[in-house]
C-alpha cells in the first residue's frame, strides 16, 4: 500500500511540477502559430508534434495540465467545505433543518446541470480574458458539485451526533456552535479528504467533458478537454499515436488520484 | 422461439439492407412537413425535390432553366406576368391528369395568406391579388400585381398541386411518391409509375425503385454507415470527414468547388448597443472593419481549417455564381501593414505591443460563435493571432446557439459574431432580406426605420433597382456596385465559400454531383444503384 501511494504521489508530483515549470521546459508559448508546420510528427523541435494549428503539442499539455491539476483541486476544495458545512449542519442539526438539506440535495442532483452551466456561460459577460473565463468555469463546477458529498457528510454527522463524547460534551454544558465547529467537524475529517480526492478527478472530467462539448476553457489556453477533443478524429489518431498524450496523462494523474484515495479511506483514522 | 423469431427479424432486416435498386442516405432531422408549399427546413425540401413537379428547374449542374411540366415560357410586362405551355400526356402519381386548373389551383393556394406560404412570399411583391388565366388545358397565364424579379427562377420552388385529386398534395408530378415514413426512424420514397421523363433510349425514368432517407443526426454514425455500404450518398461533408474518407475511398468523395455558402464575420453596429461608446464608435467605423478584413489571413483558414477545399471569399457573390460575380471586387490581402494603415488613418496607434485608439482605450473586443463548431473555433484562433500581431486583443466566446441567435437579434448584446451562412439562390433578389436596410436580416443592424449611413441608402436603392429590373445585364450592373460597396465599407467580411463536398458510393452511377443544393440527387431520377440496368426495365 505503502508503495503504490509513494508512486502516485512522485507520479503527481512530477506532473505539478512539470506543469509549474512550463514556462521553462517547453521551447515555445502554448499559443504560438507555426503555421507553415501544421500536424507534424514529433521532433527535436516539436517534442510531441504540432496540433492543426501549428502549437506545440508539449507545451500546450503542459500548460493545459497547469489549468487541470491546480484548479481542479481548487474546485474541490470550494465543492468540499460547502459540502462539509451543509452537510455537516443538516446532519448536527436534524429534524426539519436535516430534511429541508435533504429536499435540497435532491433537488439539486436532479437538475440538469449541463443546461444551467451553458446557460450562466452564455450569461457571463463577453469580454473576460481567457485566464478569468477558465476560473469562472471551475468557480461554477465547485459551486455546484457540493450536493452529492453533502449527503455522504450528512449521514456521517448523523452518526456522530449520537456517538458518546458528543452527547458527552453536549451534557457538559458546551456551545451547540463550538460543538460543532470544534467537536463535529474535526471528526468528520476522514469522510471530507475522502470527498476531496473523489472530486477532484470528476472535475477534471467535467472540465474534459464542457470542452469536447466547446464551453470549456477558451482560446489560446489550452486544458485537457480542449485536447482531447482532437481524439474525436480516429484516423488521425492512428496515424499519430502521439495525439493520444493529454488522454494517458488523465488516465495517469486520475489513477494515482484514486490510489491516494484508496490509500487515504483505508488509513486508520 | 425467441431465437427463432430473432433470427427471422435479422434476415428480414438483412434483405431491407439489401434491398435491390434503392437509393439510401441520410437527412439529419424528421421533415416537418410533407405539404410542399410548406416547406422551409432542409428535410423537407429533400422530399420536395424528389418527389414534387414543377413548371420549370434550375439545372444544378449548368445553372441554366429548363423546363419540366412548361415545355416554353415567356416573362412579360416587366416581371408582372408569365405564360407557360404545359407538357401534353403528364399524370399525377395517382393517375389524374395534369392541366392548366392544376397550375392555377397551386397558384391559388400558393398565394393563400391563410397557408402562409413561404414560397409564396417570393412572389408578394406588391399587394394585390395573383390572377391565372388558362387559355386551354396547355396554355396558362400567371399575372401578378407587382414586378417580381427573376420571375422564372421562382417557380423552381414551386411544387404543382392537383386540383382534382381527392389525394391532394400528396399526388405528386415528381420522380417518386411517398411511401412510408416512420417518424426519427427514416422516410421511404417509391417510384412514381406515371412519371413523365424518358431517357434518351425512351426509357421510363426514374431507374430507381425506391429511395430511403435515414434519419440520421450523428456525421460520424452517418460516415460509418456510408464506409461500411449501408449508405449511398452524403452531402456536405465536412473537410475532416472528407480527408478520412479520401484515405479509404478516394473514388467515393467528391470536391465539386467553391458552393454559395459563406463563412462571415459581423460587427454590431446598432447605435443603441449596450456596449461602450468608444467600442461602438470602432465597430461603427469603416476603416476599423476593413482593417480587420485587412489582417485576417483568408489563405491561411482555407489552408488550414478547411484543408485546402475552400477558397478565399472576396464579397457576397461566391465564384461558384458565374454570372452575377463582380470580378473586380477582391478579398482582404491579409496584409499587417495594410490595416495598421487603415487603422492610423482612423486615429488609432501602436503602444508597445498593444492597440489604443485615439482617447487611449485599449482596442479589445469579443466575437462570438456556436459552440461545437469545430471549424469555428479553429478559424476563430487563426483569427485571434491575425489580430494580436496588429495589437489587437480578440477573445472568442463560444455560446450555445439559441444564446447567440438571443444576443445578436433581440439584446444586440455582443460586438462581432462569425457565422456561417448558407445561400441556395444564385439570384441578387434572394439577398434582398440581407442587404435592405430594412430587413430583419440586415444582421450588423437590423430593421432601421430609415437608412443610417449614406451607404446603406445607396445599397438600398441598387438593390430595389435591380430587382424591379428585368434586364439581367442592367440587373448585374447594379449588383455589381452592391458588392463594390459591401467589400469598400466592409459590414459584413467575407473570409471563405467552402467547397461543395460530397461521397458517392460505388455503387451509384450517374451522379455528378454540383456545388448547388442538393448536391449529389439533384439528378435523382437517373441515378442507377448496383448492377440495375437501364435496359432490364
Amino acid at each position: 500500500m505503502n508503495l503504490k501511494r509513494t508512486i502516485a504521489l512522485t507520479v503527481l508530483a512530477i506532473a505539478v511540477a512539470a506543469a509549474l515549470t512550463a514556462g521553462w521546459v517547453a521551447q515555445h508559448s502554448y499559443a504560438e502559430q507555426s503555421r507553415e508546420v501544421i500536424s507534424a510528427a514529433p521532433s527535436a523541435q516539436f517534442w510531441l508534434g504540432t496540433d492543426e494549428l501549428g502549437r506545440d503539442r508539449f507545451a500546450r499539455l503542459l500548460y493545459g495540465t497547469r489549468i487541470s491539476l491546480l484548479l481542479a483541486p481548487a474546485a474541490a476544495l470550494l465543492s468540499t467545505l460547502l459540502a462539509g458545512l451543509i452537510g455537516g449542519a443538516a446532519g448536527y442539526l436534524g429534524g426539519r433543518w436535516e430534511r429541508l438539506v435533504t429536499a435540497v440535495v435532491d433537488l439539486f442532483l436532479s437538475l440538469p446541470w449541463l443546461f444551467l452551466l451553458l446557460a450562466v456561460r452564455a450569461l457571463l459577460p463577453l469580454n473576460t480574458s481567457p485566464v478569468t473565463s477558465v476560473m469562472i468555469t471551475f468557480l461554477l463546477l465547485g459551486c455546484l458539485g457540493w450536493a452529492g458529498p453533502a449527503r455522504i457528510i450528512r449521514a456521517g454527522a448523523r452518526t456522530l451526533v449520537n456517538s458518546d463524547y458528543l452527547v458527552q460534551a453536549s451534557a457538559s454544558g458546551i456551545s451547540r456552535w463550538r460543538l460543532f465547529w470544534r467537536h463535529l467537524l474535526p471528526n468528520l475529517q476522514p469522510i471530507l479528504l475522502a470527498q476531496f480526492w473523489i472530486s477532484v478527478p470528476v472535475f477534471i472530467l467535467s472540465e474534459a467533458n464542457l470542452g469536447l462539448l466547446g464551453l470549456g476553457v477558451s482560446e489560446p489556453l489550452p486544458s485537457w478537454g480542449a485536447m482531447l477533443r482532437e481524439l474525436e478524429n480516429y484516423s488521425a489518431v492512428l496515424q499519430n499515436p502521439w495525439m493520444l498524450a493529454p488522454a494517458v496523462l488523465l488516465v495517469v494523474v486520475v489513477s494515482c488520484l484514486q490510489l491516494l484515495l484508496g490509500t487515504e479511506e483505508s488509513a486508520p483514522c | 422461439m425467441l431465437i427463432r423469431s430473432a433470427i427471422v427479424l435479422l434476415l428480414g432486416g438483412a434483405l431491407a439492407a439489401s434491398a435491390a435498386n434503392e437509393l439510401r442516405f441520410c437527412l439529419r432531422t424528421d421533415p416537418k412537413t410533407f405539404n410542399p408549399l410548406l416547406v422551409e427546413d432542409e428535410s423537407s425540401s429533400a422530399i420536395r425535390y424528389l418527389t414534387a413537379g414543377v413548371l420549370i428547374r434550375l439545372n444544378r449542374y449548368t445553372q441554366e432553366l429548363e423546363g419540366e411540366l412548361a415545355t416554353k415560357w415567356k416573362v412579360s410586362e416587366n416581371g408582372r406576368r408569365i405564360d407557360f405551355d404545359l407538357r401534353h400526356g403528364v399524370r399525377f402519381s395517382d393517375g389524374t391528369p395534369f392541366t392548366c386548373e392544376d397550375v392555377a389551383y397551386t397558384m391559388r393556394q400558393l398565394m393563400d395568406p391563410a397557408l402562409h406560404s413561404p414560397v409564396g412570399d417570393a412572389f408578394r411583391s406588391a399587394p394585390g391579388e395573383v390572377e391565372t388565366k388558362c387559355a386551354s388545358p396547355s396554355a396558362a397565364t400567371v399575372r401578378f400585381s407587382g414586378p417580381v424579379a427573376a420571375l422564372a427562377t421562382q417557380f423552381d420552388q414551386v411544387a404543382i398541386l392537383s386540383a382534382l385529386s381527392p389525394k391532394k398534395e400528396s399526388a405528386g408530378l415528381g420522380p417518386f411518391e411517398l411511401g412510408e415514413y416512420k417518424p426519427g426512424s427514416y422516410v421511404l420514397l417509391r417510384r412514381n409509375p406515371n412519371y413523365w421523363k424518358r431517357d434518351a433510349n425512351a426509357h421510363a425514368l426514374p431507374y430507381l425503385d425506391s429511395i430511403r432517407l435515414e434519419i440520421q443526426q450523428n456525421r460520424e454514425l452517418e460516415l460509418l454507415r456510408f464506409r461500411r455500404g449501408e449508405l449511398d450518398l452524403i452531402n456536405k461533408l465536412d473537410p475532416d470527414m472528407f480527408d478520412r474518407l479520401y484515405a479509404e475511398m478516394p473514388r467515393a468523395v467528391v470536391d465539386a468547388g467553391p458552393s454559395l455558402d459563406w463563412e462571415t464575420v459581423f460587427f454590431n453596429q446598432v447605435q443603441n448597443s449596450p456596449s461602450p461608446e468608444y467600442k461602438r464608435r470602432w465597430l461603427r467605423s469603416s476603416d476599423f472593419r476593413r482593417a480587420i478584413s485587412e489582417a485576417i489571413r483568408r489563405d491561411d483558414i482555407v489552408r488550414i481549417v478547411y484543408h485546402g477545399h475552400a477558397r478565399p471569399a472576396a464579397g457576397p457573390v461566391s465564384v461558384a455564381n458565374h454570372f452575377w460575380l463582380n470580378p473586380a471586387v477582391k478579398a482582404g490581402s491579409g496584409s499587417d501593414s495594410a490595416a495598421l494603415e487603415l487603422l492610423q488613418h482612423a486615429g488609432f496607434r501602436r503602444l508597445g505591443g498593444m492597440l489604443v485608439d485615439s482617447a487611449g482605450n485599449k482596442v479589445e473586443f469579443s466575437m462570438i460563435t456556436n459552440a461545437g463548431n469545430k471549424l469555428h473555433e479553429r478559424m476563430l484562433a487563426l483569427i485571434q493571432q491575425d489580430l494580436a500581431r496588429i495589437g489587437i486583443q480578440l477573445n472568442v466566446v463560444a455560446l450555445d446557439f439559441p444564446s447567440l441567435v438571443e444576443r445578436i437579434s433581440r439584446t444586440f448584446n455582443y460586438e462581432s459574431v462569425l457565422m456561417a451562412w448558407t445561400s441556395i439562390d444564385l439570384d441578387p433578389s434572394a439577398q434582398m432580406n440581407i442587404w435592405l436596410s430594412s430587413a430583419a436580416n440586415h444582421q450588423w443592424n437590423p430593421s432601421e426605420k430609415a437608412p443610417e449611413t449614406a451607404w446603406e441608402a445607396e445599397i438600398d436603392k441598387l438593390m430595389l433597382a435591380q430587382n424591379a429590373s428585368q434586364d439581367p445585364d442592367k440587373r448585374k450592373v447594379y449588383f455589381d456596385q452592391v458588392q463594390r460597396i459591401v467589400v469598400e465599407q466592409a459590414p459584413m467580411l467575407f473570409l471563405v465559400n467552402p467547397n461543395a463536398l460530397s461521397a458517392v458510393g460505388p455503387n451509384v452511377k450517374n451522379a455528378t454531383p454540383a456545388v448547388l443544393d442538393p448536391q449529389t440527387y439533384w439528378n435523382a431520377e437517373r441515378l442507377q444503384v448496383g448492377g440495375t440496368l437501364v435496359s432490364q426495365r
